[in-house]
């Protein structure tokens, strides 16, 4: 067994989080304002909410899809949402052909300002070390059992690009307006590991 | 650098669930590190690459211990003491404080932010040199061995693939996250076979992996 390098006794995260915030405070480097504000907005203004309009509008919009696939960055632009890990979005659409999934294999890249901060199973090792390897099997065991005719592609988000899946529109959703699909379509359909239903 | 953090293929790690309502931060203590992490690149004077590589150098241990948000934690401590802007120790010593634990804190920190120019904001650069590769070039990605910052996943390493995409140019993450300038290159998707990756016997798929032009070489 290596040696634990940490210090014995070490104080529990929350208490370690108090300590820098309270050491940066008083150097006027950071306030619980902008704290809270910034946790705020992750927690209330940008999630998946953001991407499943985008997605609900390329359904609805054959323009809007055009532009979408054509030029991420600018499509989800025209909902203002754009920001920090969303400097180049790529969007991949699924078909009766190919599946795609998303993956940072290095660390947690995501396109914040579609789907907000990734989930615990994106940034899990069993995902991030087993979706390039076998990812047919791997989705299977979280829910999604791609059918065996369709072709499965991995992106690993090793740079600065954000990748984003355009899920298959459920059939027997004609009648829907945007909002209603809107609300079909889930964080874990805009990554690849599963699918949305009516 | 080879170190945990370069997951991509490695066995061992079980399987995993999807919660579709867990909720953003599990406990309040997550959120504050993740924004502290956020605001640590700006008040280090540091990066987004940097950031990353601190990821990189938390012992293995320290990467898993405290989950997701506990890197986060680590990290911002770790370019903050790394630019001087805290001690080294001040943030354990505090807490012991806070426990009631009667410990001496460190004293003050010498400032050592990193000098270095950039570019300008994000990681995106338009840059003059035409691209090195076409789409449908057949390359290999460089059996590179990198003791400091990199984005070349290993398990592509010396491994053959055909340009699928040339996406915008961007700063060298190997550069940035060590200050050394920006060496902003040209970014392609290269698509491997799995069976090139993981051999004959390989589940069926293609994998699109971002690389920077210098981690690619014809073939």
């Amino acid at each position: 067994m290596t040696a634990n390098p940490l210090p014995e006794n070490r104080a529990p995260a929350a208490i370690r989080t108090e300590a820098l915030e309270a050491i940066l405070t008083e150097k006027g480097l950071v306030n619980a304002g902008g704290i809270d504000g910034l946790i705020n907005r992750f927690v209330n203004d940008v999630g998946p909410m953001n991407g499943a309009r985008v997605v609900a509008k390329a359904w609805a919009d054959p323009e809007f899809k055009e532009r979408l696939m054509s030029d991420g960055t600018a499509a989800v632009g025209e909902f203002g949402f754009s920001g920090p890990q969303g400097e180049h979005i790529v969007v991949v659409e699924n078909s009766d052909d190919t599946h795609n999934v998303v993956v940072c294999t290095l660390c947690s890249c995501y396109p914040w300002p579609l789907l907000g901060l990734p989930p615990n199973w994106y940034k899990d090792p069993a995902y991030r070390s087993r979706v390039v390897r076998e990812p047919r099997k791997l989705l299977g065991e979280m829910g999604l059992d791609v059918a065996p005719e369709k072709d499965i592609t991995v992106w690993d988000s090793s740079a600065e690009n954000r990748y984003f899946v355009l899920p298959q529109r459920p059939a027997g959703t004609e009648d829907l307006d945007e909002e209603q699909l809107a609300a079909l379509v889930t964080r874990e359909a805009m990554v690849g590991v599963a699918v949305v239903q009516a | 650098m080879d170190g945990l953090h370069d997951m991509g293929g490695k066995q061992g790690w079980g399987t995993v669930a999807v919660d579709p309502d867990e909720p953003v931060f599990a406990t309040e203590w997550e959120g504050r590190a993740f924004a502290m992490g956020a605001m640590s690149g700006g008040l280090s004077g540091t990066n987004l690459d940097a950031f990353r590589h601190a990821l990189e150098r938390l012992h293995p241990m320290e990467y898993l211990i405290d989950g997701y948000y506990g890197r986060w934690l680590a990290c911002a401590e770790l370019l903050l003491v790394d630019s001087g802007i805290i001690p080294a120790g001040a943030v354990e010593a505090r807490a012991q404080k806070l426990l009631g634990n009667d410990v001496d804190e460190p004293t003050e920190a010498v400032e050592n932010k990193p000098q270095y120019e950039r570019g300008g904001g994000g990681s995106l650069r338009q840059i003059d040199a035409a691209p090195g590769f076409a789409v449908g070039d057949k390359v290999r990605a460089r059996d590179m061995h990198v003791s400091g910052h990199t984005r070349m996943p290993s398990y592509i390493r010396g491994r053959d693939g055909v340009v699928s995409a040339i996406r915008p140019a961007a700063v060298l993450p190997d550069a940035t996250a060590h200050f050394t300038g920006e060496d902003a290159q040209h970014v392609y998707t290269v698509d491997f076979d799995s069976t090139t990756l993981w051999g004959p016997d390989a589940e069926p798929a293609t994998l699109k992996i971002d690389l920077f032009e210098s981690y690619m070489e014809a073939r």
